[in-house]
């Protein structure tokens, strides 16, 4: 069996939109400082607390797309390693929208993990 | 509750940055629990139709453990930073490894174990800086 390169695509576009989801779940729950009610509303207008609600959302459109690219004949031996590029994506988007730091110990984790993921995804044929 | 927040900031530092690291475990074990189920509606999916994702029963359930791991996310994202916390996540390979062995017996060789171990020491090296 081979991976069909729309299969990838698939998966490559949901790590894209899953790396932007957990961008707002973060902007959405600096919100829940100020109470759990906040989980929903929010003072300023539209009273709702929209991005909270953007990142669920646009987590599961990234799953219906994981799902679609998991389908066989999809190998996870070639689509594993692909979901970890959502995770340096969204090293990148932390560093763009939130200003964190980008500290030499963040690097060697993702790193290592990207590596774990690559030789998972090398076992699973 | 929330008017202490910004006081406590200082003081609550370190068990602060530890526990969001602990709700991300939690939520990587039901995250796997939910992959599972999602793999064995996919399995079953006849076509990309919403009504036949709908009425999968296994699909469903893996969204529902998926909503409630995605809360848990939320909660620990509110303290947590999120280029820490974001690849740990990975851990769910893991656990997924772990189930794929036990329920539907998949083979455990080299390549898999080596991964597994290089992400629990990736995870490891991640929650050893958020330490600090």
């Amino acid at each position: 069996m081979k991976t069909p390169v729309s299969h990838m695509l698939l998966v490559l576009l949901g790590s894209f939109i899953g790396s932007f989801g957990a961008v707002f779940l973060k902007s959405g729950a600096g919100q829940l400082r100020k109470g759990w009610m906040h989980m929903v509303i929010s003072h300023e207008p539209p009273f709702f607390n929209w991005r909270l609600a953007s990142g669920i959302g646009l987590y599961l459109l990234s799953s219906y797309f994981f799902v679609l690219g998991i389908r066989p004949p999809g190998e996870l031996s070639v689509l594993y390693p692909m979901v970890s590029v959502g995770y340096i994506f969204t090293l990148l988007w932390s560093r763009i929208f939130f200003k964190e730091p980008l500290t030499r110990v963040k690097f060697i984790g993702l790193f290592v993990i990207v590596l774990g993921v690559v030789f998972v995804g090398l076992g699973s044929k | 509750m929330s008017a202490t927040a910004a006081g406590s900031t200082q003081i609550s530092d370190q068990p602060a940055r530890r526990q969001p690291v602990g709700l991300v475990f939690c939520c990587t074990i039901l995250g796997a629990a939910a992959q599972v189920l999602m793999k064995t509606g996919a399995n079953h999916m006849a076509g990309p139709g919403v009504l036949g994702m709908a009425t999968n029963l296994p699909l469903m359930s893996g969204y529902c453990l998926y909503g409630i791991s995605t809360l848990l996310l939320v909660l620990a994202l509110k303290d947590g930073e999120l280029s820490l916390l974001y690849p740990v996540i990975a851990l769910t390979y893991v656990w997924v490894t772990v189930l794929s062995f036990l329920i539907f017996h998949d083979d455990i060789n080299p390549w898999k174990l080596a991964g597994i171990v290089l992400i629990v020491l990736g995870v490891a090296v991640l929650g050893k800086g958020g330490k600090r």
